[in-house]
């Protein structure tokens, strides 16, 4: 659904940007997972696709806030960042199929790098809800760029923070930490958000486990409702074929392992109705 | 009052002239979350194609100033899949639903057409012309008069004489008018214009195209006067033929620019990524700006700015002087 939504709070999350939006409609329908799409630049703008946004958090106050997190890359997301508390934005969501819970309380490990982070609170909160041990694993290039260290701490059974410069915890990526802390928490599912690089070495060490993995993807998109069709990559379906499939209306959320990384950016020549398949020609 | 918002496309009636445009719509579903689709004019399909594709490798999409290109490459699931899920989705909601066709051949077209033929389901079919002719080393028919002519005089004597083959001109061509000129003599009952036109755009960061298929669409604001030139020019030069008018619309004022050029209705296509609902408020929005402008029947607007300049709108006269009935 399409909310107009007021800017209740802005605040800056180390290298990160966060804005609170009284958003209710979305509130109500939200699930770990989903997220929403946001029209940047105000009324006469010249930028006409909308940005797709991570939701931290979502909150029952004034019916119903979410918290979007994101990180400035060009004009749109630098307007996002001049928000103040009183603004209204024009949100659409909750968009997406959200992470899948566990029926029993087992152990999950949550591994962010960068703000795809932001995305595991509210999966932490399910799944603790439902009984499970919940461990972070959260990473990024520096200190300020690992986001929602404390707010971790003070969750999960255990936090393990890496960087790459070794300024806050250890030094590496989050992947050279992830298979002891699968060991020592005796993992039993993954849940990880960041990017595609990351999910591809999340996934392989979750697949050398032998542990379900569940991801979701970072992909750029222009709509968020699946009707542009520009955010796909290649996935495995239940029947055992790859098909192009949109990031915002299949996913954002994917069993790692059916996710072929290797491929993102390219048609795989199996994939359903790749080219040489008879329809090279057409458009 | 209410301005009476029906046209006609050929024969077949519309309850109001607010289409998707092809390629904007996935396959319905995903815009019927946020609306009913029976408050559309009609709904366009992608462009539909034999064989299921994959399409172009990602990025497919950079935003560019008031504007986007897209190399989406006809992603769809082929005729088959069409005819099976698809289709079926849209008739059984009694949904008006324009279908789009692509091909690499005539015989492709025609092939597609004859599938199409008997299904239920169809209110009309667009032929898209801008797709690269293999037969003729992949210049794209809508580029040549004599070839989008071989398309649609084959699919027209395919389709029952009861659905209304509408074709799909693209704006970067010598001669739009010729263009538009040759379908109609082959045939077309109506003509959509316009297709997206080339573009390309390059990441000065990693010193690259931006898209991963180098070129791409143009589409969104930045091509509505693109549009409203090529609506003016074909109306001008054949005033019978109902034309679809396509192009970077997102207001209500921008679908009316169209109409009077010469559009009996107008496409939505990239305002659909901005606003899922920008139908329905194109709609009310052209409903307003008619009512306020006094005219009674929208197909009184349409062509309208062609009257030589000093001549008065006849619309107004005639609702003064005549009682309704």
């Amino acid at each position: 659904m399409q909310v107009t939504g007021t800017v209740l709070t802005t605040r800056r999350v180390d290298a990160y940007h966060a804005l609170t939006v009284v958003a209710p409609g979305i509130a109500e329908r939200y699930r770990p997972g989903h997220f929403v799409s946001v029209a940047v630049g105000g009324a006469q703008t010249s930028m006409i696709t909308r940005r797709a946004l991570t939701v931290h958090d979502v909150k029952p106050d004034y019916g119903g806030t979410v918290e979007l997190v994101f990180t400035v890359r060009g004009p749109g997301t630098a307007w996002l960042a001049e928000r103040r508390a009183r603004d209204t934005l024009d949100l659409v969501g909750p968009l997406g199929r959200p992470f899948p819970l566990p029926r029993d309380p087992v152990h999950c490990v949550l591994v962010g790098a960068e703000y795809g982070s932001a995305v595991l609170f509210p999966v932490a909160d399910a799944l603790m809800e439902r009984g499970c041990r919940v461990d972070f694993l959260l990473g990024g290039a520096s200190a300020d760029r690992v986001f929602g260290a404390m707010r971790a701490r003070r969750m999960a059974e255990t936090t393990t923070l890496t960087t790459e410069d070794g300024s806050l915890g250890l030094r590496g990526k989050v992947t050279d930490a992830l298979p002891s802390v699968i060991a020592d928490t005796r993992a039993d599912a993954v849940y990880a958000c960041g990017p595609m690089e990351t999910l591809r070495a999340v996934t392989a060490v979750a697949i050398e486990f032998d542990i379900p993995v569940q991801v979701a993807v970072e992909e750029s998109m222009a709509c968020g409702i699946g009707v542009c069709m520009t955010c796909v990559i290649p996935v495995i379906g239940d029947d055992g074929a790859t098909r192009m499939v949109r990031a915002c209306a299949e996913g954002p959320v994917f069993r790692g392992e059916r996710v072929r990384f290797e491929d993102v950016g390219t048609i795989p020549f199996d994939a359903l109705g790749a080219p040489g398949g008879g329809a090279r020609h057409a458009g | 009052m209410p301005v009476d918002m029906r046209t006609f496309l050929a024969h077949v009636e519309l309850a109001n002239p607010i289409t998707t445009a092809a390629g904007c719509a996935a396959s319905g579903r995903e815009l019927a979350q946020f609306f009913d689709l029976h408050r559309l004019g009609a709904l366009a399909t992608r462009s539909i194609t034999m064989a299921p594709r994959a399409g172009r490798p990602t990025p497919r999409m950079a935003e560019t100033p008031s504007g986007m290109l897209n190399a989406v490459g006809l992603q769809g699931p082929g005729i088959d899949a069409f005819l099976e899920r698809e289709l079926p989705w849209l008739a059984q909601r009694g949904i008006r639903t324009i279908v789009s066709i692509g091909g690499g051949t005539v015989a492709e077209y025609s092939e597609l057409a004859r599938r199409l033929a008997d299904a239920p389901g169809v209110t009309a079919l667009e032929v898209n012309l801008s797709c690269p002719n293999i037969e003729d080393r992949g210049r794209v028919f809508a580029r040549e008069g004599s070839a989008a002519a071989e398309v649609i005089a084959s699919v027209r004597s395919i389709m029952r004489y009861d659905v209304p083959v509408v074709a799909k001109l693209a704006p970067d061509v010598a001669d739009i008018v010729a263009v538009a000129r040759a379908c109609v003599d082959a045939g077309a009952d109506a003509l959509s214009m316009i297709n997206n036109p080339l573009g390309m755009a390059i990441d000065t960061e990693a010193l690259r195209p931006s898209l991963a298929a180098v070129t791409g669409g143009l589409s969104g604001p930045a091509i509505l006067p693109i549009a409203v030139r090529c609506v003016w020019q074909v109306h001008a030069a054949l005033p019978g033929v109902p034309l679809i008018g396509v192009g970077g619309v997102m207001t209500g004022a921008d679908a009316f620019q169209l109409i009077l050029a010469g559009a009996c209705a107008v496409g939505v296509g990239t305002a659909l990524f901005h606003d899922p609902y920008a139908c329905l408020r194109i709609e009310r929005e052209l409903e307003d700006l008619l009512q306020a402008r006094g005219f009674q029947r929208l197909a009184d607007a349409v062509g309208l700015a062609h009257r030589p300049p000093g001549s008065a709108p006849r619309h107004l006269l005639v609702d003064s002087e005549e009682s309704s009935p």
